[in-house]
């Protein structure tokens, strides 16, 4: 079956490698792989080894392909396999375990070794480099055991390790041989920022210092440098760069420079055999970064599935720091000489630094300290060595009035060419990120960070996703501003809204079938949105689907993630009784409650009931649901008011307690809050509620559309009214008019930003009429609700359904 | 190469509620036992394939596939896998109907 195949060899299981491969397999090349990794891993990116060594990742994070997707693929994978040499005249792989393997092509991508300082003491225990997790570990462990440590480089990579060790609790001093760190891609003036920087963060630096020699009898305990001097240090990282790894290359007598001699389609000098990634040289120069690895990549596999492709010219590199509170970027020419034009800012206040070069008028080079979300735009302009123009300026620089450059920025991704790496450390195209988002309807960041993986590790090319999304949803909004509810469907929520009503329409069931939703029964977006929308419109005749609700709303309780269940009962305005609170312990020792918290509406959660004794804490506690769980009214807050507080006006528990009950238990289309103040300290918080409400002397202020979660926002004012029964009014049609209106899902927050809050006005304060009708349609709504834990308990057959487990032996 | 099952009567059809998850517990394993909307049913172990765990069967059925109730990832009940953009592949067991009976075999 696989006879006719060419045979594929792949030395070296890394990035560049395995990059190719998966590029390769898009693209349908039909070839018989074969993988050897010296590792005993699946390939993963070592990129990211910064984060482990900080700890918020462990080696099965970083994981880019694991075993399975060896299998799937049907590649064969040597794992903690050297490969000692190519014999071109047999057309064999031999492997140093005495393996071989036969082929038609080889791509050496062998990477690089630390490149260890050639210096005495240089073997001791304690020495290691930084690119491997056996390194990793090393550093792990030696945190474990000693305090000292010293970095040798002040570079890239010895600067992340040095953090790391900081993390870890070490006390770290990085050595560095020149004045400035990172004195290859950045300017005197970015270096003495970032030195400040780290310094602050705990990192100390011993600047201009060569090391000569290390000290210490089995294990290293120190260094001494050129100027005599000494630094005490029971570990030693060497970062002071990367050697090739070419031992293959020349065992297999194929041409060798400093790296692997490579053309423009990645051949070497030996026919059939491709060298990529940091092993290579190419026109002179080696790459130590991980996006050139991505663009040698895509030429090759192009090349090797037989794909048209332009040569591989060579990467423009750019460089950012991966740890986390410090910002730096550069990309191009840094150091300005005489021949350049600059462009620059520095902000000591800020602590950020711009800096751009151009040559010509041509842009060449930039550094970013402190603020960087100009990188992926200034990469991409150095990249095409862009002219500079009044509007990339005003776009790069700032012009100090806001939101004028967004049209611009998404210009610039629309002329971006689809091959280009948008995701540098997973190697997404743009292509890629436009294919996922069309042919999957998203329309989020994280849906595209799942599929592609662009984003997914260091974050730096989110703008850049952000803008491909906004380009290609902006774009074809002409067509898809009918992007329709979910991917189940084109209608939009008003256009179901309108069918609902003119159809007669009367199930989710019946809403799919006849307006065509692409898969029958739709999903867990549209299903609880169609139900809902459907109650709405006939509160009286719509039967509630559980089987359409969320977990938490069919249950009645918040499902944590261990499948246990959160109760909380009523609490009208937040007032309770010795009484109550006596029945709720005795229900929580009962059934071993976890824990028992105020939450932040002024109520009491009991956590951790088991599924299966839910119903029976609801019976115990014999008190109404709490909603917890619910798109409904959820608290009215109240501070203590004129009943007893010294400043209060008016009566806030109780108008707050009477607010409670009348509203509750309706359904909404997202959680909805209120808060009742006494007087305008507003100590119950109503500017980040549904509906605030602050009295004053003789009368109250509504406030709207607050909000203080994800997207925090404070509440406008809406109105003021004199008596009680104004503000119920009020209430009632603001409350019935966001039913009326408001997409499921959508807080008032956002609602009213999407209709206008002078919309709102005057649909309700303009017109009594409407005011009256939407206040009287919501009392109808509500005199059909019932308690649900109430309708439960005398339900047998669903609450054994739902929440009895049916034991069988 | 299946291992020999077990056959376990897990009650009635009417049992169940259609497109709503019931849990079994079946020797002490424990499983989301599902009815669809066309009266097929399927078994799973009522753990979630999701790295954080937790259970299944309070999902969302739709057609054959179900949503899980904490991460609202997309199984197909048939096999278990999850779809894409997520991975991850939750146990199925093999369900049959005999007049009005469930069996189950584990």
């Amino acid at each position: 079956m696989t006879s006719n195949r060419e045979k594929l060899v792949l030395i070296g299981n890394g990035m560049a490698g395995v990059g190719t491969i998966e590029q390769i397999l898009k693209l349908g090349g039909n070839y018989d792989i074969t993988v050897f990794g010296s590792e005993p891993y699946p390939n993963y990116n070592r990129i990211m080894l910064s984060y482990v060594l900080e700890g918020s990742k462990n080696v099965d994070d970083i994981i880019l392909n694991d075993w399975n997707w060896y299998k799937e693929n049907g590649i064969t994978l040597h794992t903690g396999t050297a490969v000692t040499r190519i014999d071109g005249e047999s057309r064999k792989v031999i492997a140093e375990n005495g393996l071989t393997a036969d082929y038609d092509k080889v791509i050496i991508a062998t990477g690089s070794n630390s490149f260890i300082l050639p210096i005495p003491g240089s073997g001791k225990e304690g020495v290691v480099g930084f690119r491997d997790i056996a390194d990793c570990e090393a550093m792990l462990q030696a945190a474990k055991e000693y305090n000292k440590a010293a970095v040798i480089g002040g570079g890239l990579l010895g600067l992340e390790a040095a953090k790391g060790l900081v993390n870890l609790g070490m006390d770290v001093t990085v050595v560095h041989l020149m004045e400035d760190l990172m004195e290859r891609q950045l300017d005197h003036t970015a270096a003495s920022m970032l030195k400040a920087e780290l310094e602050r963060q705990g990192v100390k630096f011993a600047m201009g210092k060569q090391t000569v020699e290390l000290t210490g009898e089995e294990r290293v305990s120190g260094l001494r440098f050129s100027d005599g001097t000494e630094l005490e240090a029971q570990f030693v990282v060497m970062a002071v760069g990367i050697k090739p790894n070419v031992d293959v290359a020349k065992a297999s007598g194929i041409e060798v420079n400093r790296g692997i001699v490579v053309d423009d389609y990645l051949q070497t000098s030996l026919e059939n055999v491709y060298s990529v990634g940091e092993c290579a040289e190419h026109r002179g120069a080696c790459y130590g970064l991980v996006a050139p690895l991505f663009e040698q990549g895509n030429v090759l596999a192009k090349h090797l599935s037989g794909a048209e492709t332009k040569p591989y010219e060579g990467s423009v590199v750019s460089t950012k720091l991966k740890i986390s509170g410090v910002d730096v970027f550069s990309a191009g020419e840094f150091i300005d000489t005489p021949e350049h034009t600059v462009i620059s800012a520095k902000d000591d206040w800020k602590r950020t630094y711009k800096k751009i070069l151009l040559k010509d008028n041509m842009i060449v080079g930039a550094v970013l300290f402190g603020d960087v979300t100009e990188s992926a735009n200034l990469q991409k302009l150095v990249k095409q060595g862009s002219e500079m123009t009044d509007d990339i300026y005003a776009d790069v620089m700032g012009t100090g009035c806001c939101g004028g450059g967004g049209a611009k920025k998404t210009a610039s991704v629309e002329s971006m060419p689809g091959e280009e790496i948008v995701c540098g450390c997973n190697g997404v195209t743009k292509k890629a990120i436009v294919d996922a988002i069309q042919d999957n309807g998203f329309t989020t960041v994280d849906e595209i960070k799942a599929c592609t993986g662009a984003t997914r590790s260091c974050g730096g090319c989110k703008p850049v996703v952000e803008q491909i999304l906004q380009y290609v949803l902006g774009d074809g909004f002409e067509q898809s501003a009918k992007t329709g509810i979910c991917g189940c469907t084109t209608l939009s929520r008003d256009e179901i809204v309108a069918e609902i009503r003119a159809k007669g329409l009367t199930t989710t069931k019946e809403v799919m079938n006849v307006l065509g939703w692409k898969q029958e029964e739709g999903c867990s977006k549209c299903r609880p949105a169609v139900n809902y929308y459907l109650g709405m419109i006939y509160p009286d005749m719509h039967e509630d689907e559980k089987e359409s609700r969320f977990v938490n709303e069919r249950m009645s309780a918040n499902i944590q993630k261990d499948g246990t269940f959160t109760v909380v009962p009523r609490m009208y305005g937040g007032v309770t009784t010795p009484e109550d609170l006596k029945r709720i312990a005795d229900v929580s020792i009962k059934y071993d409650v976890k824990v028992v918290k105020v939450t932040g509406g002024q109520r009491l959660d009991l956590i951790g009931v088991k599924k299966e004794d839910v119903p029976k804490v609801w019976e115990e506690l014999d008190m109404p649901s709490g909603y917890a769980y619910a798109k409904s009214l959820r608290t009215v807050k109240t501070c203590v008011g004129s009943q007893f507080c010294r400043f209060g006006t008016q009566d806030s528990m109780g108008v707050g307690a009477m607010l409670e009950r009348k509203y509750e238990r309706l359904d909404f289309p997202a959680k909805f809050k209120m808060a009742v103040n006494g007087c305008p300290r507003n100590c119950a918080e109503s500017c980040t509620k549904d509906i605030g409400i602050v009295g004053n002397d003789g009368g109250w202020e509504v406030f709207i559309g607050g909000n203080g979660g994800i997207k925090p926002r404070i509440a406008d004012s809406f109105c003021k009214v004199k008596t009680d029964e104004e503000l119920v009014e009020i209430c009632s049609a603001v409350m019935q008019y966001y039913r009326e209106t408001g997409n499921y899902q959508e807080r008032t927050s956002e609602w009213v930003e999407r209709l206008g809050l002078d919309q709102i006005k005057s649909a309700i304060l303009d017109n009594e009429e409407e005011r009256k009708a939407l206040a009287q349609r919501i009392d109808f709504a509500l005199s059909q609700v019932n308690d649900p834990w109430k309708k439960m308990l005398n339900d047998d057959s669903t609450r054994s359904a739902l929440f009895e487990k049916a034991e069988i032996r | 190469m299946e291992a020999a099952r077990q056959t376990y009567a897990a009650g009635k059809v009417q049992d169940y509620l259609k497109q709503i998850g019931r849990v079994v517990v079946i020797e002490g394993k424990e499983l989301a036992v599902f009815r669809t909307s066309g009266d097929e049913f399927y078994a799973l172990e009522n753990r979630n394939p999701h790295p954080k765990g937790g259970p299944l069967a309070e999902g969302i059925v739709s057609g054959h596939y179900l949503y899980d109730p904490l991460y609202d990832w997309k199984i197909d009940l048939r096999t278990g896998e999850v779809q894409a953009p997520d991975k991850g592949q939750a146990t199925v067991y093999p369900v049959h109907i005999d007049g009005d009976t469930i069996f189950i075999g584990i």
